[in-house]
């Protein structure tokens, strides 16, 4: 039996005793950003309270005020741009595919990175409702999006002890491909 | 002068246009499917049977919701098959291109589509050169659609080969995805295209994606094993199935070339023919 520790936002030192392949249950608010918001927060300021807060790498279809899809984007495109998040006090990066190595550093005693397993846009949106929006004039894809989340369903991709599932993946995928093609 | 919005063959390929896209969106192909449920039967990591649990419930959801399965709805890919009683005019690519709009705005589509450098949206998917309109001669008239999402293209690869180096293809097409672990959603289809020119031979990558995954030759046999034997996994967390399929197809080319083109497409593969009768 799989246990999911349940969590909500705004995010505190709990964030620090999860580990790498837990399976976690996520509630409360979260914000959306992908390339063009993380510029405009850098350039201009962050436009919600970023202490505790949970960054959603997503760009989500969004129809009379009603999300109906929104699963996660590549989050290593916004390797560069996440630093100062969490500097700010980000806790939490939501998103697919793993970030760089500076990412999983940066997140060493802070926050961690939870994975959403990619393209499952409507099982996902059926645990959200739409609060409000921040930098529309980005288009639907690129503002950010205001969204409580009921119980979403993540696994801890990198923690705060250095932990990364995606570089030890990526390592042994390393290591198989010299064996087969040396 | 008839505008193309008062000819009937515009009105139905348009329509057909938009039927093929809220299809695609909202629904996998049976094979695809398929090949999902039988590796989340196989999969003996909890962490990837989860993440296949997951992309199966989603697609339940999307199906019976009729709502695009993934948001990211792709930029429009288009193959049009024309019979030879259907004059091929510029009228066939303007009401794929309404269908296009016409389909973002009802289904609705992400708008996707922006300028290359200024990055601005036209707001209905389509601009200079999108959609992308593939034509060929055929027997009837019949719009197939390709949403073609951005995590799993971003990973797409070329090379030009030399002509003595085909040993070298299946080192590439692991290669491809172990650059791109994770990132293009896992398990893929890869569509490799071998031979032709340099711009042929990803048109042949990605009409690859077309073919039906249900069964390889031993050569795309091979190249699966070796992306799956990288252990990547759904999502890159780890697990058997990298790939759910490689397609493969094939172009003669020059004397002194060898292209390669491996088109990364995400567990998503989204596409759909509709015939126009005519």
């Amino acid at each position: 039996m799989v246990t999911r520790t349940s969590l909500t936002t705004p995010l505190g030192d709990e964030v620090l005793s999860l580990h790498a392949g837990d399976q976690v249950l996520l509630s409360g608010i979260v914000y959306t950003a992908r390339d063009e918001a993380h510029l405009m927060m850098k350039e201009s300021g962050i436009p919600f309270d970023p202490v505790g807060a949970a960054i959603y790498h997503c760009g989500p279809v969004i129809q009379d005020a009603r999300i109906l899809a929104a699963g996660p984007t590549t989050s290593a495109r916004l390797n560069a741009l996440t630093g100062f998040l969490l500097d700010r006090g980000v806790r939490a990066l939501i998103g697919k595919g793993g970030m760089g190595a500076e990412v999983a550093r940066a997140l060493i005693g802070r926050g961690v990175y939870l994975s959403c397993t990619g393209g499952c846009a409507v099982l996902a949106a059926s645990k959200m409702s739409l609060k409000g929006v921040y930098f529309e004039e980005l288009g639907m894809a690129e503002a950010i999006w205001i969204i409580e989340l009921d119980s979403l369903p993540l696994v801890v991709g990198i923690d705060s002890h250095g932990n990364d599932l995606f570089a030890d993946i990526a390592l042994g995928a390393n290591k198989q491909f010299h064996r087969m093609f040396t | 002068m008839v505008l193309p919005e008062d000819d009937p063959l515009f009105r139905a390929l348009s329509a057909a246009t938009c039927r093929a896209f809220r299809e695609a969106v909202t629904t996998l192909p049976q094979d695809v499917v398929e090949a999902l449920r039988s590796a989340a039967m196989r999969e003996p990591s909890a962490l990837a049977k989860n993440e296949l649990k997951n992309i199966l419930d989603n697609i339940a959801i999307a199906e019976q919701r009729a709502l695009p399965l993934c948001q990211d709805t792709g930029v429009p890919v288009v193959y049009l098959t024309v019979p030879p009683h259907v004059p091929y005019t510029e009228t066939l690519i303007y009401a794929v291109g309404e269908g296009v709009q016409r389909a973002t705005r009802e289904i609705p589509l992400r708008p996707n589509v922006v300028s290359p450098l200024k990055r601005e949206n036209s707001g209905d998917n389509t601009g200079p050169g999108m959609p992308i309109v593939h034509v060929r001669p055929g027997s009837c008239l019949s719009v197939t659609v390709l949403p073609k999402g951005a995590g799993a293209e971003n990973m797409s690869r070329l090379a030009m080969l030399l002509p003595t180096e085909s040993e070298k293809i299946p080192r590439f097409v692991a290669e491809t995805m172990l650059i791109a672990g994770g990132r293009p959603c896992p398990p893929v289809i890869l569509g490799v295209g071998i031979g032709g020119t340099f711009d042929g031979c990803a048109a042949l990558a990605k009409e690859a994606l077309l073919l039906p995954i249900d069964t390889m030759d031993p050569f795309e046999q091979k190249l699966c094993d070796a992306v799956n034997a990288l252990g990547i996994g759904p999502m890159g967390l780890g697990g058997k199935t990298t790939a759910l399929a490689v397609k493969v197809r094939m172009a003669a080319c020059h004397t002194a070339s060898l292209p390669v083109a491996v088109n990364v497409q995400c567990w998503a593969a989204r596409h759909c023919t509709v015939e126009v009768p005519w």
